[in-house]
């Protein structure tokens, strides 16, 4: 556990790349094959089931910290992480446990799977008397393995990396090799890495391959007619997999998603076996004709996902549809190498044979020249899309994110002034820091709230206004001040539908600070009437007409 | 009316008609340290301990200074006047005020750990304790300082062999002799920014004994710099004058550092815990000491310090007050040095 914990100490705390790289290599190096396993399934979001709640574990803190409530949150709001918050009031032990009974990573996360059906005090005993063996670093680790949420700073593309360096495969092998459905606590290091059993797992998906932004003039792509353009759809991108007469769906964070979406259970019946689609799961109207489809904002699919039970009520609302963009597996075999011509040929095929209404191969758009697709770009709106998807027809469907073959081009979002009303105490690297903020816009000469937003200054902004904060907080409710209402920013989107979750009755899509608009005085920001108007304006979304096969 | 007040220019005995650490100029100031967010320019007449004396000459010029020993009374329109060690930084002090029996006691910064170069801590018995809060929540516990050092060593080797330069910041009066202790145990040349080097030499040319520094020249050869140690001020943290430096990485000394998501923020390497001020213990077992009835916390987490005590049985309020700059990530620190540099 002291090795890991260290690893996590200099992954958390270097700044470079190179030098997590680098750490990550030297633990792979050393540790012993269960540890690394259980690395993989840790930065590659396969952990254990949460054993306990963070409220009944705070508890736990608590008493052994002999503290009261108040300032154990006094004290989470400043360090903005639990694990780190117990792990700081925990007492330091006098005598550190020697290195000769150290438990190992793989000891303490099959013990959590062991114990997790058990009575609270068998885990009370557990991780109380675990705390008591670890020093402060150990602690922190130990607990951000229960809480979960393990996110320092270590992206599952350079946990790959720097295994493919320890064991000499290329990278877009091991992607591929880990991922899928296995289980950390029954797979051997060789077996996890060895083709074999990659070769057996029928639900294992491909790794996506994603674009970059478009940052350069679109002459410099060259020729028009090297390139294919489609419509950027705004759902979860995803995987449908055929094989051996089973099905799976998966979604790009890696999460198994089949029984959520019952709609799909046609298309296993209708793939041919050995089929793997890349694509976007999204909401779609119910068509009343099947060569068109219309996509519903993405809240719709929202009201989808998270849900463990899905009522008829939300299927009917919110039917779930697929857009294909690509093929990745035909016939069993994998043609990623394939170019996209190619591939998008074969993509076709299978889908004319599929007779499944939700079921819609993503249409190309045609054009002659970049400025006409610009002006094409400006009603992805209307289309219920987020812009514009530009790929090289002669490109293979490579891993990871990269750059060359592949350009999304983003429409501009959508933007209204509003003031501050409330902050709060930021996570991570913001700890301690005014980060969070809600925000109001005008109605009458009330002001209404109607979003979050985190990001989008840089840090010296959010120093200042971290400053105006401190200076000028009018109420606390707990972590959370009240403002002067001064601070105008602009708020830029992606989209907005109707909620009655909020007072203000909508709800954004990826709202983030644009602007500080010190140059605007809080009376001039923007009215409800104006978020209102937005929200008729971009929900009479148009319809897609499907290619015609 | 109370014997100490709290007013816009700082804290204020009328009947002695002087303030403590002022933050606008006045008649008279009784200093606590020479750190800029205590020891502020303008005022005509400070009075501080003997070792501070030097220190404010160097950050506020010539000015009328009057300087006493540790428990040397002063008597000021019948208030009795004493300075106590606070264990801060050199020259560091509380200040008791004494009139008609009652006792007040502003502790200006302090920390109860003995660091071996600021004087140790004295618990001084009052009615009234007006105490510093810049660490008062429980997460703040220090580790002991021959341990820190210890982790402070064996990063500056690490570094060594990595030959990368070893750039530790550290609050230029106070840390950064602090540091330079377990450093010159190392046989290493440690070479100081300008900032630093001031200080060292007000503190060598008052009388000190501190181990030997090389000030960092604009033709000072890069090749002498690797693997060995540069200690510079916050405000010279991510500036071109750093960056000359690469290979290198950067150590910062504070107590924020305790937070990994403060060591985060300020993107340095590695973050050292080592501060100057009381921990939560050292401010509990500070603020016990005094037998004080009423406790009054300042600059920090008041709030909740306050809170706890109360929750204690200690009677204590909350005073916001303008300190708080040197562990502070606060500008103020930054210009302050720059002067410094110039001068």
């Amino acid at each position: 556990m002291k090795q890991f914990a260290k690893l996590v100490n200099i992954l958390g705390t270097s700044t470079k790349t190179n030098d997590k790289l680098q750490a990550l290599q030297d633990y792979f190096e050393v540790a012993s094959d269960q540890d690394k396993v259980w690395v993989i399934a840790i930065f590659s979001g396969r952990r254990p089931k949460r054993i306990i709640n963070s409220t009944i574990l705070a508890g736990w803190c608590l008493e052994i910290a002999a503290i009261e409530p108040w300032l154990f949150d006094e004290c989470y709001h400043t360090v903005g992480d639990l694990g780190e918050t117990i792990a700081l009031l925990l007492p330091e032990q006098e005598t550190q446990n020697e290195t000769g009974n150290e438990h190992t990573l793989s000891y303490y996360l099959q013990t959590f799977i062991r114990i997790e059906k058990e009575a609270e005090q068998v885990k009370k005993d557990f991780i109380t008397s675990s705390w008591q063996q670890m020093d402060r670093n150990e602690k922190f680790v130990f607990n951000k393995l229960i809480t979960g949420g393990f996110r320092i700073g270590v992206s599952q593309t350079m946990m790959v990396n720097a295994l493919a360096k320890t064991v000499k495969v290329s990278s877009s092998i091991i992607a591929h090799r880990i991922s899928g459905n296995w289980d950390p606590a029954t797979t051997s290091f060789d077996d996890l890495l060895s083709e074999t059993v990659a070769a057996t797992d029928f639900s294992k998906p491909y790794p996506f391959y994603l674009a970059y932004a478009v940052d350069e003039d679109l002459d410099k792509l060259g020729e028009e007619d090297q390139w294919q353009a489609e419509w950027k759809w705004d759902g979860i991108r995803g995987q449908i997999i055929k094989r051996n007469k089973d099905f799976f769906v998966w979604s790009r964070g890696e999460e198994l998603m089949t029984e959520k979406f019952p709609e799909y259970n046609h298309f296993k019946d209708q793939l041919p076996d050995g089929t793997v689609i890349d694509g976007e799961i999204i909401s779609l109207a119910a068509p009343a004709d099947e060569s068109v489809f219309k996509p519903l904002p993405f809240a719709a699919l929202q009201t989808r996902i998270g849900r463990k039970t899905i009522t008829k009520k939300q299927l009917t609302e919110a039917p779930v549809g697929f857009i294909a963009y690509d093929l990745l597996e035909f016939e069993g075999e994998d043609i990623r190498y394939k170019s996209m011509e190619e591939r998008r040929q074969l993509l076709e095929r299978v889908i004319a044979k599929t007779n499944y209404p939700a079921l819609h191969i993503s249409p190309v758009i045609s054009f002659n020249t970049w400025a006409e697709l610009g002006v094409t770009r400006t009603k992805s709106r209307d289309m219920g899309s987020e812009g514009i998807m530009i790929k090289r027809k002669s490109s293979p469907y490579q891993s990871g994110r990269k750059r060359g073959d592949w350009w999304k081009w983003k429409i501009d979002p959508l933007t209204i002034d509003a003031v501050m009303i409330y902050a709060q105490k930021g996570h991570g690297r913001r700890s301690n820091l005014y980060t969070d903020y809600t925000f109001a816009v005008k109605d009458g000469d009330k002001l209404v709230p109607f979003t979050k937003a985190y990001s989008g200054l840089t840090d010296k902004e959010f120093a200042q206004v971290d400053s105006f904060v401190k200076r000028n907080s009018i109420e606390k409710f707990g972590p959370v001040r009240t403002v002067k209402p001064e601070l105008v920013f602009e708020i830029a989107f992606e989209g907005i539908a109707a909620s009655n979750r909020h007072k203000s009755g909508v709800a954004l899509r990826f709202p983030r600070m644009s602007r500080w608009r010190t140059d605007k005085k809080a009376d001039e920001i923007n009215t409800l009437e104006d978020l209102k108007e937005m929200l008729k304006i971009y929900n009479q979304q148009g319809v897609v007409e499907a290619t015609d096969l | 009316m109370p014997l100490i007040e709290f007013s816009d220019k700082g804290l204020y005995c009328r009947q002695g008609n002087f303030y403590i650490d002022p933050w606008k100029p006045v008649d008279k100031a009784i200093i606590t340290h020479a750190h800029s967010d205590h020891a502020r320019w303008g005022s005509k007449y400070y009075l501080c301990h003997h070792l501070t004396k030097p220190l404010l000459q160097l950050r506020l010029g010539d000015n009328l200074y009057e300087s006493v020993d540790w428990n040397e009374p002063v008597f000021m329109n019948g208030v009795k006047v004493s300075l106590h060690p606070a264990g801060h930084i050199i020259g560091s002090a509380q200040i008791r005020v004494e009139y008609e029996g009652e006792v007040w006691v502003a502790s200006g910064d302090y920390k109860t750990e003995d660091d071996g170069i600021s004087g140790a801590f004295e618990p001084v018995q009052c009615n009234t304790f007006i105490t510093e809060s810049t660490f008062g929540l429980p997460i703040y516990k220090w580790k002991k300082q021959p341990d820190i050092f210890e982790d402070i060593k064996n990063w500056v080797a690490q570094n060594k062999e990595n030959k990368k330069t070893s750039v530790l910041i550290a609050y230029s009066l106070g840390k950064a002799q602090r540091v330079l202790m377990p450093l010159s145990e190392m046989g290493l040349p440690v070479y100081v920014h300008g900032a630093v080097w001031n200080v060292h030499q007000a503190l060598v040319n008052s009388g000190w004994k501190l181990p030997e520094v090389k000030r960092v020249q604009p033709d000072t050869p890069k090749e002498d710099l690797v693997g060995n140690i540069v200690i510079a001020p916050p405000s010279a943290d991510g500036t071109p004058w750093m960056k000359n430096f690469y290979p290198y990485s950067v150590g910062t000394c504070s107590g924020w550092m305790q937070v990994r998501g403060n060591a985060r923020r300020r993107n340095t390497d590695a973050g050292f815990a080592l501060s100057d001020h009381a921990d939560w213990d050292g401010l509990l077992q500070a603020v016990k000491a005094t037998g004080a009835q009423k406790v009054y916390a300042t600059h920090g987490f008041q709030s909740a310090f306050s809170r706890f005590l109360n929750e204690q049985g200690i009677e204590a309020g909350e005073v916001k007050t303008e300190y708080g700059g040197e562990e502070e990530e606060s500008k103020t620190v930054g210009e302050n040095e720059e002067l410094i540099i110039k001068n």
